[in-house]
């Protein structure tokens, strides 16, 4: 079923940049007869895509990427975050209201956070956590579920998915540096915590720098700091 | 009180009291209506076409499922210990480490050796609850079965 229908004219264009309103038509090719045995290929439409009727069109501006056996996506530069379910962000406490907390992440509006949601709460068990305290949560519809533990700057979100892929490279370059952890919101917002403060700073200036820098230029960096001339 | 004039209005001959006296095809033109208004009330998608040029196509938001991204905590260098607990259960598994998982469990008693042990275990509890009688028909099974007889029993201490 891919070697001919609008799933092979995706792949043709996988890599190249698409513009919102190109659009790529169902075939006839394309649909699925339910009496066919076969197992049918789930398809996926991605970030960007959308379907609307017998067409999928481009909404965003970007790169078309691929994903086996069927996943297709546009990968472009963001800076405003859009709640997404199922998405873990960094959100700040902004007020607690009747068994809510109200969380900002960086949206339009403010996300909902129960108190029952964070480990071992009961109603009498409320959990210890104040106003302006950070939060790292999950989307469930536009509300927030689970959530752990509490600093931040922002990045772009460019930058988070490059952190969060399978191999990042900038991962086992902060790997080599010195013991440390961090916390990956999806909206942007990243929390460091290191052995001392100093530490901690260096690795928070290093993201935010290393964003629009090329491997090399970052892994100089690195390196520097390393040898402690920063 | 209706004399021959006064005509009767539709809901008045719906009601209970009135339908007792209709005969039986009355009762099921009268039903029949009813139907036809209730289901024509009713909205439906006027929509075949569409039906049939299903794709199985899902629309995804996230990029989190297409580019595979991770666990959001990390932690280097041993610095948060439950950190990297939760991140090698909660990441998505790498296809070469999958493998290694199941059989590298050195300082850990291996299924195989719990299985062993149980397997005694469940033999010596059953003896200990188990009547005189049928504790002796056990022995003598064991008897017949095992070494023999005449050599000494002595204490045979477990290989840990």
């Amino acid at each position: 079923m891919s070697t001919t229908g609008m799933f092979a004219v995706l792949k043709e264009k996988v890599g190249q940049v698409l513009v919102p309103g190109d659009e790529f038509c169902f075939d006839a090719e394309d649909t699925i007869s339910l009496s066919e045995s076969a197992k049918p290929e789930r398809a996926v439409c991605g970030p960007g895509l959308r379907r609307t009727g017998d067409r999928l069109v481009v909404m965003k501006s970007g790169v078309l990427r691929h994903k086996a056996p069927l996943t297709f996506w546009i990968e472009s530069q963001q800076k405003r975050y859009v709640a997404t379910k199922g998405e873990t962000v960094i959100g700040i406490v902004t007020a607690r209201g009747g068994d809510v907390f109200r969380v900002d992440f960086g949206g339009s509006e403010l996300a909902s956070l129960s108190y029952l949601a964070f480990e071992g709460a009961t109603k009498r068990n409320r959990p210890n956590v104040q106003v302006g305290d950070l939060v790292f949560a999950q989307f469930l519809i536009a509300n927030k579920t689970w959530s752990l533990s509490w600093c931040a700057s922002t990045v772009s979100l460019g930058l988070v998915r490059r952190l969060l892929a399978p191999k990042s490279d900038i991962r086992s370059d902060l790997e080599q540096l010195f013991p440390c952890e961090l916390v990956v919101g999806m909206n942007g917002r990243v929390w460091v915590r290191a052995s001392s403060v100093q530490q901690t700073l260096i690795v928070a200036n290093l993201l935010q720098s290393c964003d629009t820098m090329t491997t090399q230029q970052r892994q100089q960096l690195f390196r520097k700091v390393q040898q402690g001339a920063l | 009180m209706a004399g021959d004039g006064v005509k009767l209005s539709k809901n008045l001959l719906r009601m209970k009291f009135m339908q007792r006296g209709l005969d039986a095809e009355t009762k099921k033109q009268l039903e029949e209506d009813e139907r036809r208004i209730i289901s024509d009330e009713h909205w439906y998608l006027d929509l075949p076409e569409l039906c049939t040029k299903e794709t199985l196509l899902v629309e995804e938001e996230s990029f989190v499922p297409c580019e595979d991204l991770q666990f959001g905590r990390i932690s280097f260098k041993g610095f948060n210990p439950e950190v990297e607990k939760l991140m090698t259960l909660l990441n998505p598994k790498d296809e070469d480490e999958e493998e290694m998982d199941v059989s590298r469990m050195q300082t850990d008693v291996t299924d195989e050796e719990m299985a062993l042990r149980y397997e005694s275990l469940v033999g010596s509890m059953k003896k200990k609850f188990a009547k005189k009688r049928e504790r002796a028909a056990m022995d003598q099974n064991d008897i017949n079965h095992g070494m023999d007889p005449e050599k000494k029993r002595t204490f045979l201490k477990p290989q840990d």
